[in-house]
């Protein structure tokens, strides 16, 4: 119930607009933060996961960034709002299992977010539409300052931020872009580039982050080491393979539109006569339909409909999304059926 | 969902392995993910890591690390155990840091290459009642030390990283004067 308004707002991620928005969706950087004196969540009694959750709510709530926010208890939500805020990036998968003494406070346009007793304590999170790093550090550098002066964070000049993981000690910061790459899917190069990421120090994924599949031809880049570089060193470093990447991505655009224009046509015009005409349609063949006519409207093909409204589409149609719009629990079948209207009500504009 | 490999434990690790555009999934549990960790090269997630704990046993010590920590060794502070911590791949509070300090030196090496924080320092106001300049001092003569006996021994390599952690601690010194914080 709590969550319900944010079915009315668009999340400042999925708008479409800033820096290079054809092909990056949108830019996030989450910091790790921990309690001096509390143990880590998972060894943690329920006595003292219940003083880290108080402590950090009370701290949250008293920042400029996060007063007045949204706060919810992840255990007194029930499973579709759960799954509903996972899908809009604002808990993890890990923050849903034993969700006692967990919670989440979302900022206004769900931009700044925290989780508190996920791995770590804390985690700050900062979202933007489009290739914005820079302002997702710049906002989070400033939320984390804000916190640190009501609570102890764990720090040691040596070894930087202290965090339950190793692999995130240090600076605690990943900063993640997320891509849609169709052409270089469809031009077969998208391996050797994700390699060749995985070479430089870099991780990539899919939508939804660790273990899932690179749906809608999305893909999430981020940094992999924590400590020994500075958070700008980090963030300039991924900023520029992210370029390059995003250079190869037009070339093959171009390359497409030169050598097999009417095929990347029919591909594109296919999937959107397909989303607005089928009336059953589950989120996998609606992810790479989707991925299409995205691509359409980027580049200048598809002229009826926005950026926006497409990337909408991508979490309005999840699973739990589908099941907040009817209002009640929909079995898979009925999902597939209410995907498809929503799909061909808003493709037409209406 | 039970693990692919040995099908009898719950599969916690799931990983997709993208290999000339075949995508292969792979649900493991951890004892599995870890033997299998040396084949996945994707990221340097819980089975690498679970991976390198395991390595960081066979590696010889630096004498200036001292050794590695015993799989018994119990943080002071909140109790867990270094094979709790080889088990799980996480540590139990931020005492534990210094209590494996010796095992977890080359583990923070492998995963990034380095040992030493360059980064973001809180504010020095928000660390004084934190002890930060008392740990600085202790953390800075440390080094010294450890310089001073690298030097002997010629082991310049060493040396060298030695001297810029010395410097950057005494920068950090420097900065940290009490300033009025900033709103």
């Amino acid at each position: 119930m709590k969550v319900d308004h944010l079915l009315k707002q668009t999340c400042e991620w999925l708008r479409g607009t800033g820096p290079n928005s054809d092909i990056v969706m949108s830019s996030r950087v989450r910091l790790a933060r921990n309690l001096e004196t509390q143990p880590f969540s998972h060894w943690a009694t329920k006595k003292q996961e219940k003083e880290t959750l108080e402590s950090l709510e009370s701290a949250a709530l008293s920042t400029d960034l996060l007063g007045g926010g949204l706060h919810v208890r992840i255990a007194d939500v029930d499973d579709v709002d759960k799954q509903f805020l996972l899908e809009r990036h604002l808990i993890s998968r890990e923050h849903i299992v034993q969700p006692e003494y967990k919670a989440v406070v979302i900022g206004d346009k769900e931009i700044v977010s925290v989780m508190i007793n996920e791995e770590d304590h804390l985690r700050i999170q900062v979202m933007q539409s489009g290739f914005n790093l820079q302002e997702c550090w710049r906002v989070s550098n400033r939320l984390d300052d804000a916190m640190h002066k009501k609570v102890k964070f764990a720090f040691v000049p040596e070894w930087g931020y202290l965090t339950a993981c190793p692999t995130n000690t240090g600076t605690g910061l990943r900063a993640s872009v997320m891509l849609h790459l169709p052409a270089l899917v469809m031009t077969k190069q998208i391996t050797r580039v994700l390699q060749a990421i995985t070479k430089l120090g870099m991780t990539a994924r899919g939508l939804y982050g660790e273990g899932t599949e690179a749906e809608g031809n999305f893909f999430q880049i981020s940094n992999q080491i924590t400590l020994g570089s500075s958070e700008e060193d980090i963030i300039d470093n991924l900023e520029r393979i992210i370029r390059q990447v995003i250079g190869h991505e037009e070339n093959a655009r171009k390359t497409l539109m030169k050598q097999n224009r009417e095929v990347l046509q029919d591909k594109i015009w296919r999937a959107n006569g397909t989303l607005r005409s089928a009336h059953i349609i589950n989120t996998k063949e609606m992810m790479g339909l989707l991925s299409m006519v995205r691509l359409g409207v980027d580049m200048g093909l598809i002229t009826d409909i926005d950026r926006r409204a497409v990337n909408e589409l991508f979490i309005l149609t999840q699973p739990a999304h589908l099941q907040k719009i009817e209002g009640k629990v929909l079995s898979s079948v009925q999902r597939d059926i209410k995907r498809a209207n929503l799909i061909r009500r808003r493709l037409e504009g209406r | 969902m039970l693990c692919d490999e040995c099908g009898k434990n719950k599969a916690t690790v799931h990983l997709t392995e993208i290999i000339n555009e075949q995508i292969t999934k792979l649900n493991l549990c951890e004892a599995c993910a870890k033997e299998k960790g040396s084949d996945v090269e994707q990221h340097f997630g819980i089975a690498d890591l679970l991976a390198a704990l395991s390595d960081a046993e066979t590696t010889t010590q630096t004498p200036a690390q001292g050794g590695a920590v015993a799989a018994k060794t119990k943080c002071a502070h909140c109790g867990l155990a270094y094979e709790d911590f080889k088990k799980i791949g996480r540590l139990g509070c931020s005492e534990c840091y210094a209590a494996f300090r010796a095992s977890l030196l080359p583990l923070l090496k492998r995963i990034h290459g380095a040992q030493q924080h360059m980064g973001k320092t809180p504010h020095p106001d928000l660390l004084k009642e934190q002890k930060l300049s008392s740990k600085l001092h202790e953390e800075l003569e440390a080094t010294k030390q450890e310089l001073a006996k690298a030097v002997k021994r010629e082991d310049f390599e060493e040396a060298a990283a030695l001297r810029d952690k010395v410097k950057f601690l005494e920068k950090k010194m420097k900065e940290h004067h009490p300033k009025e914080l900033k709103s």
